[in-house]
């Protein structure tokens, strides 16, 4: 196959112009890095040092800014990949569905162990972080296209298909037009919608709620949104009446409203049910902020898994600028002018977390900043900013519709309104439910035919491990607070098993920036595995606490100081599943004699001799 | 033009500070030493190591980026701090490979004059023996990446202060590297004379031929423990006043 396809220019004249191309497309505008670098990708298939070097000459900016930028992200490929290029979800739900199977499946058929290409240059096949299909798992991502409920023969008929395409270069960012073809045929999504509820997922919408708000002036929409109580429900819940008073105040140019739809959290894709389904209502509620702040530009931060949605969100937008929705004059209003763009990311979980996202946005490896100054005040280009999660925006033009009152009729008295949960796992109805804040673990359960479940994570790897003991507790701010991933486990589950893989997530996700983080996601991993591993004593368990709460206190943002959460919640919740495996010994070495001799007898190739008489 | 000055306190002690100080700035100009690793007085604060983790008004945050506000009650002298800088420490020190007697830096290592300053006698965690790149083709500097901690000093002071941007961090998680503006240093603009040469608190940037120019036993550490001469000012004002 490769020997009878040109190679895709990867330096030299061909590439240079490429670069050149692509950086002028962006207006030589080094904050447009992120569009640049995939643009390039998309072109020439991967990032050599030689083009990362072409970059950073176009645009005139420092070598070493582009390579850290461009070595960050999980999906800019600063190898050659295969012409097809398959990412395996890789989660707890995703494993105990099969994905384990798939994927020797998928390498099986495509000549690549996990991990590699093929000698052929036709596949790569890789596990990725969970790519929100936690309802239809196992899942991959094909050159973007999104492939759902995998098993090992369609795997196999997936491969067949994609051999037989003549596409010469992989676009592993923006689905392919054969990948998009074989998912439809071969593994096609279903909706993820399970129950829709009275307020977001209403059908019949019809922008009432944007018209609603244009009636008002940009002060009163802040104070009904005060009045409605909403916190943001990316997971933090900060009241975004109080984020967009605080963001109008700031002094400073352009007030960009950013709509968070990074949503990483291994468990969640409701986000991806609102972009999917409602893009309207997204859009309709950053219009409301965009109103209501007085800013020129919107932007949608659209994680690199979902570049699926592109075409579709572009699309969308696209009619909206038609209809006068966007644009100057937007919504026919005199000096509102507002548009609307999406920013795809590029495979990292940290920049879900608000300033690492702006980061991100600017162009730049995924670091979260220093706080303060908080985004209201410095954010997006040193802008005073909002940063709403998708969900949020959509609450907002329910408020705005229906009135704070009627919202906050529902929900608890710090949670008002009603929340969208992604339920997956162990149980027979996985989807998207709206429920009112306040619901209990155990009426949740009920609702998802799942009542044997023996653990329940809330929140993905940073919430929290629940036991049946706690099914009592109340998903809301106040108690269980969650951007709503909730994984159900049966019976039978291993409940450190499931520890050990949202460790590992954190080990793959951690930014680095921060010694905490970046040292201890592994200690702590390689801790509890010596734990797994049957050679774990009382001291370590002692041990792997006290790791875990100073990378808890001492990490600079969220991911870090939740990455402990699975062994802290799991020491909490379940010690008896630690107790089960220690050994009575007062220590016990990380290996045995054998193993830690075993390179050593490999390289002198004779054993050790016993001593005499031992 | 008066500035605006205004006082907040430190483990009890009143601390002056002038309005856009920082906690560290604050506290070492008042002759209070916060351990720190990856902050350099010259150089913007980056917030990677940790290590000055203060508990301000209850919250814990880094003192070398938080700015000082008026009334502030900050916390670091307490065995809780202290024994997170010290897993701090620890886990820089697994996480690299760090042979103190044979280190050129050793005596002069802010790495190892904190262990000695917070009690690490020694390590309890793994270590995770990472491959690290050596580069020695420049004709006056060498980097041995097996000391680098990752504190980017001299990543800030080629760009702020060289105005070269020589170095730069690259990949992610326990992978991240320093990386160099070309394939070899050699090839770079780097020059024995810039800041990014000496503001590296161990031994990963290293200028040749002068390891060795001052004896173990009387280098920088060997005759005061790390943060002596900024607690010395307040001994100073103390005496003075």
């Amino acid at each position: 196959m490769a020997g009878t396809d040109p190679e895709p220019p990867t330096d030299g004249p061909a590439a240079a112009a490429v670069v050149d191309a692509v950086v002028k497309r962006f207006g030589r505008d080094r904050f447009r890095l992120m569009d640049i670098v995939q643009a390039v990708q998309q072109r020439l298939g991967w990032l050599s040092d030689p083009t990362l070097s072409a970059i950073a000459a176009s645009l005139g900016v420092p070598a070493v800014d582009v390579a850290d930028m461009a070595s960050f992200y999980a999906f800019l490929n600063r190898e050659r990949k295969g012409r097809f290029h398959i990412r395996l979800s890789k989660s707890p739900v995703s494993l105990m569905q099969g994905a384990a199977d798939v994927a020797r499946a998928f390498a099986e058929a495509a000549g690549a162990a996990i991990g590699e290409t093929s000698p052929d240059g036709d596949f790569t096949v890789e596990w990725t972080s969970d790519i929100g299909m936690a309802d239809q798992e196992p899942s991959a991502l094909i050159n973007g296209a999104a492939f759902a409920a995998l098993s090992p023969p369609a795997a196999r008929a997936i491969v067949a298909a994609l051999r037989r395409s003549a596409a010469a270069n992989a676009l592993p960012l923006f689905p392919g037009g054969d990948a998009q073809a074989a998912a439809a045929a071969l593994a096609p999504l279903r909706s993820s919608l399970a129950q829709a509820g009275p307020i977001l997922l209403q059908r019949g919408d019809g922008g009432e709620g944007l018209r609603a708000a244009l009636r008002l002036a940009p002060a009163e929409i802040i104070a009904e949104l005060t009045r409605s109580r909403l916190r943001g429900r990316g997971g933090a819940g900060f009241p975004t009446g109080l984020k967009w008073k605080l963001c109008r105040q700031s002094i400073g140019g352009g007030h960009p409203v950013v709509c968070n739809a990074d949503e990483g959290e291994p468990g969640t894709f409701k986000d991806r049910v609102l972009l999917a389904e409602t893009p309207d209502l997204v859009f309709d509620g950053m219009t409301i902020a965009g109103y209501a702040l007085g800013a020129r530009h919107g932007l949608l931060y659209l994680r690199g898994e979902y570049a699926h949605l592109w075409k579709s969100l572009h699309a969308r937008l696209q009619d909206r600028r038609r209809l006068g929705l966007l644009g100057d004059k937007a919504c026919g209003r005199a000096g509102f002018d507002f548009d609307i763009r999406i920013q795809l990311g590029a495979g990292a979980y940290i920049c879900g977390e608000e300033s690492a996202l702006i980061e991100s946005l600017e162009g730049k490896r995924g670091a979260p900043r220093d706080r303060p100054p908080f985004p209201t005040r410095r954010g997006y280009l040193r802008q005073p900013t909002v940063i709403d999660n998708v969900e949020t925006f959509a609450c907002v033009v329910r408020i705005m519709e229906h009135g704070a009152e009627e919202f906050a009729r529902r929900g608890t008295r710090e949670s008002t309104g009603t929340k969208l949960l992604s339920v997956s796992g162990d149980c027979p109805r996985p989807g998207v439910y709206e429920v009112d804040f306040g619901m209990t673990v155990n009426d949740l359960l009920d609702l998802v035919a799942a009542p044997e479940a023996a653990f329940v994570q809330v929140g993905g790897p940073s919430g929290q491990c629940v036991a049946p003991k706690d099914y009592g507790r109340r998903i809301a701010f106040e108690d269980l607070a969650t951007a709503g991933a909730i994984m159900v486990f049966g019976p039978g589950r291993d409940v450190l098993e499931v520890a050990r893989q949202f460790t590992e997530f954190f080990v793959d996700e951690s930014c680095g920036w921060c010694t905490p983080c970046r040292v201890g996601t592994t200690l702590l991993r390689m801790n509890l595995e010596k734990i797994l591993a049957g050679r774990g004593a009382l001291a370590d368990v002692a041990a792997l606490e006290a790791l875990g709460n100073t990378v808890a206190r001492t990490s600079r943002c969220g991911l870090g100081q939740t990455a402990a959460n699975p062994i802290l919640s799991t020491l909490r919740n379940f010690p008896q599943a630690y107790e089960a495996r220690l050994r009575p010994d007062p220590f016990l070495p990380r290996a045995t004699l054998e193993e830690a001799l075993a390179e050593a007898i490999e390289i002198r190739g004779r054993a050790p001799a016993a001593e005499e008489g031992a | 033009m008066s500035e605006e000055r205004f006082t907040f306190t430190i483990d009890g002690v009143e601390i002056e500070a002038v309005a856009g100080q920082t906690i560290i700035q604050a506290c070492d100009a008042a002759g209070v030493y916060i351990p720190r690793l990856c902050h350099h007085p010259d150089l913007e604060p980056a917030g990677h190591c940790r290590v000055c983790t203060c508990k301000i008004d209850g919250r814990r945050s880094s003192a070398c980026a938080m700015p000082a506000a008026p009334g502030m009650s900050v916390e670091s002298e307490t065995a809780e701090l202290n024994a997170d800088r010290r897993t701090l420490i620890e886990m820089l020190f697994v996480e690299g490979n760090h042979f103190c007697p044979t280190c050129e830096r050793s005596g002069d290592c802010e790495l190892q004059a904190l262990g000695y300053r917070l009690g690490l006698a020694a390590p309890t965690l793994p270590y995770l023996w990472q491959r690290r790149e050596l580069d020695a083709t420049h004709p006056d500097v060498a980097i041995d990446r097996n000391r680098c901690i990752l504190c980017s000093r001299c990543i800030r002071a080629s760009r702020m202060v060289d105005g070269k941007s020589v170095f730069g961090l690259e990949r992610r998680g326990i992978g991240m590297r320093l990386n160099i503006s070309a394939p070899t240093l050699g090839e770079t603009a780097l020059a024995a004379v810039d800041k990014a040469v000496h503001v590296c608190p161990v031994g990963c940037i290293v200028v040749k031929r002068s390891g060795f120019l001052t004896p173990p036993g009387r280098r920088r550490f060997d005759r005061a423990p790390i943060g002596a001469e900024i607690e010395a000012r307040r001994h100073r004002a103390k005496e003075s006043g």
